[in-house]
């Protein structure tokens, strides 16, 4: 008698630039949908469990840029394999230890079915936790970008609020950030696509009808947005 | 369950946007008048219909008993 071992389900990790893995999950605010946040842009985040060290540190860190998100029409969700009694009692303890209010829901993923969607789940590291991982949605519910940190290191909220503005810029202006690009910084004008295109972006023409761009190469010009 | 307890009775967000339909309205319109997010709105309104304390045409929803769409 032959035996058919069950083949391993391939989990790979979501893809940029598709829409994001849908689901309906049980929050500290109610039962929420992806489809519920669109129009918004969208932080979702995890962390490997409640009433931790490095995990406590990050949620008054996201309660800290909350502000400067909803300002920028993005909301914050986050998520742990943890249930949402464990949820309601661990922000009612930082606020109780802290005094810092944590205003975004927080997904109870207690089956992992959001983890798993999400490609959260890092068995080399944690075969029950959720790594640290950030992902923006856009208003029409696309992937955006992705963070993802190991147990041991607490994420840099500054970088989350700066990806979410380069993102909104980039779409609104059609142009790419550079290294380190933070608002007001100057941005990198799409490269041309062509010989035609490159030999105009050099050319004296282009030159002068571009005072205050700061052209390195055919390939690498940047401009203030305000130009 | 945001709108409703576990024994039928509405939170306070639920008797936000109960009484936000008193008269036909958007789920923009419920969020602009009770504050709430724009998420929870659409997560309640879910529940709400589900109840049958709220029904919805198109895009409108209102409570149910009250003025009709």
């Amino acid at each position: 008698m032959t035996t058919v071992e069950e083949a391993p389900v391939a989990r790979g990790l979501p893809r940029l630039g598709e829409p994001a893995p849908d689901f309906e999950a049980v929050t500290t605010q109610g039962t929420v949908r992806l489809s519920d946040f669109r129009g918004s842009w969208l932080v979702l985040f995890s962390h490997p469990a409640d009433f931790t060290p490095v995990c406590t540190t990050e949620f008054i860190g996201f309660a800290g840029i909350y502000q400067k998100l909803q300002e920028r029409h993005t909301e914050l969700l986050g998520l742990s394999v943890d249930s949402v009694y464990s949820h309601i009692a661990w922000v009612r303890n930082i606020e109780d230890k802290t005094g810092t209010h944590i205003p975004f829901p927080v997904i109870a993923d207690l089956d992992k079915k959001v983890a798993t969607a999400y490609g959260m789940l890092m068995p080399g590291e944690s075969k029950t936790e959720a790594s640290r991982c950030v992902f923006v949605i856009d208003p029409e519910g696309v992937l955006r970008a992705m963070i993802y940190y190991p147990l041991s290191t607490g994420r840099n909220m500054d970088e989350i609020v700066r990806l979410v503005d380069a993102l909104q810029v980039s779409d609104a202006n059609k142009v790419a950030t550079p290294a380190n690009w933070r608002p007001g910084d100057k941005v990198i004008i799409p490269t041309p696509n062509t010989v035609e295109l490159a030999e105009e972006r050099t050319s004296e023409d282009f030159i002068k009808k571009t005072e205050g761009y700061e052209s390195v190469d055919w390939y690498l010009t940047k401009k203030s947005l305000e130009v | 369950m945001a709108c409703l307890n576990a024994d039928g009775t509405l939170s306070a967000s639920g008797r936000a946007m109960l009484a936000a339909l008193e008269r036909p309205a958007t789920e923009e319109d419920v969020a602009s008048v009770t504050g709430l997010a724009l998420f929870r709105v659409r997560s309640g309104l879910r529940e709400l219909v589900a109840a049958d304390l709220v029904s919805q045409q198109g895009e409108r929803f209102v409570a149910t008993g009250a003025q009709s769409l």
